[in-house]
């Protein structure tokens, strides 16, 4: 086994170990999935990852291509219906992380995953919010994880999808919103939190060979790093492996489900 | 027993030009076949509702049967865009179609409000967001015991309801087990109900006591239509074919590669296409 591994690697583990054994975990399909699953197989044995299908506590052997597949299912201590998924669980305040991705974010983790351009004239059409906007008001804490690049870590966005720290510290508590919002953000090149005074995302570790500068040339704010900035921890061979076997066994199932 | 007869006649009967159509099944249980039917009989004006378009929907907006349509989430899950639903909202190709967007929560609790009998809809929802501005159906309500300002959308009451479920008995009461989605909640909510169902039996063999079952009553017509959720699925039937997704990307990006799909696997297809995918006999 070697030591080697990609930037997207990186991001997948980094973002799992945020995770604890003991979260409540409302999971987003894409790279939330994937670094959920990773904890669950490695540090994080007895996570509840709960999708919102309706699956409470699955335990997939493979990545789910959606957020319904029948796995998730099968693999679930139960299964309940889409209204009772966001009003008792959700709504009803049991989910401890809510973890998302989006196409474009901005400084205090707004996420945009609607539009690009003017809504009613849209250069690009984008899926839409589907469960984030209240994943994101509604969950204790919220953990974003997407790739940078100045197309996805945007000065402005065009439209806010889900709320994350506003225009900055306040901006929460002045919409009545009790929980924490976007606490920590997992790229490819760093990991991020909110400064505790203005809420703005800063860079509190860097990815091992990620420069200051690298950092900044894919972020289309000009990007802070906390004064304690330091290097993260590369991936464990014992990270590596599992996350490797688990996209291999993925890739081998959705291929063959033709 | 009147209420079984075959798919063309449900569709037929149940599913008029203008109407509001909700085809429910949230990733699993996904009504292929009766859209695959809607579309040969070229129904028009279509206000279609559901939470995530799906292909079926990218399918339908492509042939031109939707005006109008309500959904939270429209993308091809897991693989990226709907061509089709964007070319519609892009560049009005084949026609120009409105957007009614809400959010998961509100549309689920939008189902259910309009299986409660209820005109609207309230839940802790939309705080800071965009969706408010763009959709004059998303307002505000006070709770007049708290003073706590409220998300309220108004109930979504179909016209009909379009579902697939795992299997009906002899009397037509229908079973639907897995992830079940919102379908219970608009079948409920709907002036009509068409379910297809994998297979008609003697005993629904329900899995427990609580099992989601829609009596006979609750549904106007229902069609025997083994295979008919493909290329989603039907637990304990057969898989969802992930494949199929993810072919779907090239086969809708084009226009014209995307109609002769269409052409060759729906409107000069029946039905009985779907029988393909059924779940294997032993």
């Amino acid at each position: 086994m070697t030591n080697a591994f990609t930037a997207s690697e990186m991001m997948t583990v980094v973002a799992a170990r945020a995770l604890k054994s003991s979260d409540v975990c409302f999971v987003g399909i894409g790279a939330p999935s994937a670094a959920c699953n990773l904890a669950r197989l490695t540090h994080a044995p007895d996570i509840t990852l709960i999708y919102e299908s309706g699956t409470i506590a699955t335990r997939p052997t493979v990545l789910p291509l959606s957020i319904g597949d029948g796995e998730l299912c099968e693999t679930a201590l139960t299964t309940v219906s889409v209204p009772e998924m966001f009003r008792y669980w959700l709504q009803g305040g049991r989910i401890t992380v809510g973890f998302l991705s989006g196409a474009q974010v901005d400084r205090f983790g707004n996420l945009n995953t609607t539009v690009v351009g003017a809504y009613d004239k849209p250069k690009v059409r984008l899926p839409g919010g589907g469960g984030a906007p209240e994943i994101a008001s509604s969950c204790q804490e919220i953990f974003i994880t997407m790739a940078m690049s100045q197309r996805a870590f945007v000065e402005r966005l065009p439209f806010v999808t889900s709320f994350g720290h506003g225009k900055g510290r306040g901006d929460r508590e002045a919409l009545g919103l009790t929980t924490r919002g976007p606490t920590r953000m997992m790229t490819d090149l760093c990991v991020l939190e909110p400064d505790p005074e203005t809420k703005e995302f800063v860079v509190v570790s860097l990815h091992p060979g990620v420069t200051q500068e690298a950092a900044r040339a894919a972020c289309g704010w000009p990007l802070r790093l906390s004064p304690a900035v330091t290097e993260t921890p590369p991936p464990s061979n014992e990270e590596l492996r599992v996350l490797r076997e688990l996209q291999a066994r993925t890739t081998k199932a959705h291929a063959g489900d033709a | 027993m009147t209420q079984f007869c075959s798919l063309e006649d449900a569709i037929a009967r149940n599913v008029h030009d203008g109407d509001t159509v909700a085809m429910e099944g949230f990733t699993h249980l996904i009504p292929y076949a009766a859209g695959h039917e809607v579309i040969r009989q070229r129904r028009k004006h279509l206000t279609l509702v559901r939470m995530t378009p799906d292909l079926i929907y990218d399918q339908l907006i492509g042939m031109g049967a939707a005006d109008r349509l309500v959904f939270s989430w429209g993308g091809n899950p897991g693989v990226g865009s709907l061509h089709r639903l964007r070319d519609a909202v892009e560049n009005g190709w084949p026609q120009p179609l409105a957007l009614e967007e809400h959010s998961h929560a509100a549309m689920a609790n939008a189902y259910e409000a309009g299986a409660a009998n209820l005109p609207f809809a309230v839940f802790r929802g939309y705080k800071g967001v965009d969706l408010p501005n763009v959709n004059p159906q998303i307002r505000t309500v006070e709770c007049p015991f708290t003073g706590e300002a409220l998300a309220a959308v108004p109930a979504i009451r179909p016209d009909v309801a379009i579902i697939h479920a795992q299997r009906a008995d002899r009397a037509g009461n229908v079973l639907l087990d897995g992830i079940v989605g919102v379908q219970k909640q608009a079948v409920l909510a709907a002036k009509r109900a068409v379910v297809t169902v994998e297979e008609q039996v003697d005993d629904l063999a329900a899995p427990g006591y609580n099992a989601v079952i829609l009596p006979a009553w609750t549904i106007s017509a229902i069609a025997v239509v083994p295979g008919g959720a493909y290329p989603s699925y039907a637990q304990g039937y057969y898989k969802r074919a992930n494949g199929f997704y993810i072919a779907w990307d090239d086969i809708a990006r084009d226009r014209a590669k995307f109609q002769e799909w269409m052409t060759e696997n729906v409107l000069k297809q029946g039905p009985e296409a779907f029988l393909a995918h059924r779940r294997a006999v032993a």
